[in-house]
């Protein structure tokens, strides 16, 4: 199972990619895989920057499992002025180095009054993958996302990828960057734009990647794509979905889903992590407290079911988000419900 | 004390203070931590090519860690010019040294890592200690310095300090080994100066800390808005609450 794991991450050997550089520029649209978009933003701004530099669990050579020591020292280097880039094989891992990424890396700006900053990056997959058991699939965005002095991000397509991960080696504060192990094999059309080695993302900012009228459906990584699924077969129900990729976990667009929701008067949360306070929990409790008289229906949360994840099959994929599930509650936020029952 | 005009502005807390300008990368509150960071600053200086090496320092509290052991083998793999300086006051907090480790022997705990115990009430030895220390870890990579030393004092300020020993240890260890006292003995014994000359430097040096009392006393508590300052370095100008998020909040710029 490990070595399957291993094989799927993207954290291969980091080696200029010949097939990207003979690819022509003048055609404006191409494909390019998630752990491409990665790689490329990486190998970009470890040639721009000497200071900045990779380490983790299975970087280059198979580099051991010292976690707490690596996220620790990691965060020294950056006391010291390099830019580390802290990767772990899975954020399940990161839970043995937590502390320095909250306690050493978050709080420190604050603590030294701005004598001492942290401009780390903490990368890695996030959330289930496939069939990898309960201690290798817990999603952190809600954990990491809760401590003010963090910031957290979570791209869903390959120009997210290439752009936030650059803008998260350019901060100047620590950001978590939460990957997803099943979106590394995707591909995405990329502009020539992205391409850039300039280019980045705002973090913060959450992207509309589907406009709508009816009801919005925000989620993260992932699940962008789930929504997106659900919003085509919304369609064909006559329910025009808009739907939202967050992008940044946190700062949170607040502003972007308070806007659409006011324009849309319904709101479906979507997440594969644990339901009690997670992700979707903030955005409602934002919708609720500043766009009360907008909502025509209560809001709507789908996450992750709230046992630890299961190893069999068949039971994976009920514990998991499916794109019926935001078909479902997406129609319960019109009123259109369709009981369960019918559709056995 | 939490003031406006402290080192960290009131933010960090009694034992967190930093001056990066200085080398100085504060204190940190979770026991044991400060050694992989302390091991970071090692790699970045080498990896800056700065000649510099970096003291990590941890009590024999800390000595057990988990995580020392695993900066260590770090250290030791990529030839670090770490200096791990362990202040052997024979109490973690309350806990004495022969009920928390198998082996008090703390400067042979490094296994591959060469250790040197030192007489840490001794300031000289000290110096050359630490002299001997930086030549060899920019050459060789990292090394542990055993401060033998001793705590008059409780921890904290949870701590009173007479529960776990008795007045009569604190004050024979006082009596014999004060680290002051001894500076003060070879000075006097080597002619160096005289009994007035140094009685009237106590008395500038007491002057002088306490008017720095007195002026970091009269200094005011911070601004209610420093609560959200330096909270990022860039903020992107998102906003941050407070308790009633309705009635204080605040832009991070």
């Amino acid at each position: 199972m490990l070595k399957n794991l291993r094989r799927a991450v993207g954290a291969i050997p980091f080696m200029r990619n010949p097939a990207l550089a003979s690819r022509s520029y003048s055609v404006s649209v191409k494909q390019m895989m998630v752990r491409e978009a990665l790689n490329s933003a990486l190998d970009e701004e470890m040639s721009a920057d000497p200071t900045v530099f990779l380490m983790g669990e299975e970087v280059g050579e198979y580099q051991g499992a010292y976690k707490a020591g690596f996220t620790g020292l990691g965060v020294g280097a950056a006391y010291y002025g390099l830019k580390p880039v802290i990767e772990f094989m899975t954020f399940n891992f990161a839970m043995q180095g937590v502390d320095h990424i909250i306690n050493s890396a978050a709080k420190t700006n604050y603590m030294s009054s701005g004598n001492i900053n942290v401009p780390i990056v903490f990368r890695g997959p996030n959330g289930p993958a496939a069939g990898v058991g309960a201690q290798h699939s817990q999603c952190y965005a809600s954990w990491y996302g809760a401590i003010p002095g963090l910031k957290v991000v979570s791209p869903y397509s390959s120009e997210d990828a290439r752009g936030l991960l650059k803008a998260a080696i350019r901060d100047p504060d620590p950001v978590v960057f939460l990957e997803n192990e099943l979106l590394y094999g995707e591909s995405f059309p990329v502009s020539k734009q992205v391409l850039d080695s300039d280019f980045t993302i705002p973090i913060g900012k959450a992207k509309i990647e589907k406009e709508g009228n009816d009801v919005s459906i925000v989620s993260f990584s992932r699940m962008v794509g789930f929504s997106l699924k659900a919003a085509e077969i919304l369609a064909k129900d006559g329910i025009d979905a808009e739907v939202i990729n967050l992008r940044s976990i946190r700062p949170l667009d607040r502003s972007t889903v308070n806007a659409s929701v006011r324009k849309t008067n319904r709101l479906v949360t979507v997440e594969e992590g644990f339901p009690q306070h997670g992700v979707g929990a903030e955005i409602c409790a934002s919708v609720v407290s500043d766009s009360f008289g907008y909502l025509d229906a209560p809001v709507e949360r789908i996450a992750g079911a709230d046992v630890p994840m299961p190893y069999a099959a068949n039971l994976e994929i009920i514990a998991l988000p499916q794109v019926d599930d935001i078909v479902r509650a997406a129609k319960r936020a019109c009123y259109r419900s369709v009981p369960l029952s019918a559709t056995r | 004390m939490g003031r406006k005009d402290g080192c960290s502005k009131g933010k960090g807390g009694s034992m967190h203070f930093y001056k990066k300008e200085g080398g100085f990368y504060g204190g940190h509150g979770i026991v044991g931590a400060q050694v992989p960071l302390g091991i970071g600053l090692a790699f970045a200086q080498k990896y800056s090519k700065d000649e510099n090496v970096t003291f990590a320092m941890y009590g024999d509290g800390a000595a057990n860690q988990g995580q020392l052991f695993e900066a260590l083998n770090m250290a030791a793999l990529w030839d670090l010019p770490a200096i791990l300086v362990c202040e052997n006051n024979h109490y973690g907090m309350g806990t004495a040294e022969w009920r928390a480790a198998k082996s008090p022997a703390y400067y042979k705990r490094g296994d591959y890592v060469p250790g040197l115990k030192v007489d840490g009430m001794d300031a000289l030895a000290v110096k050359q200690a630490c002299k001997f220390a930086k030549e060899h870890a920019l050459k060789n990579g990292p090394i542990i310095l055993e401060m033998d030393t001793y705590r008059y004092h409780g921890h904290s300020m949870s701590d009173p300090g007479s529960t776990y020993r008795t007045r009569d240890e604190i004050s024979g260890i006082r009596q014999e080994r004060d680290p002051i006292e001894r500076i003060r003995k070879l000075i006097l014994a080597h002619d160096l100066a005289t009994e007035k000359e140094l009685k009237d430097t106590e008395k500038e040096i007491r002057k002088e800390v306490d008017e720095a009392i007195a002026k970091a006393k009269e200094s005011p508590l911070p601004d209610p808005s420093d609560l959200f300052t330096n909270v990022y370095v860039k903020g992107f100008g998102v906003e941050s609450f407070g308790a009633d998020r309705k009635e204080l909040r605040a832009v991070l710029p």
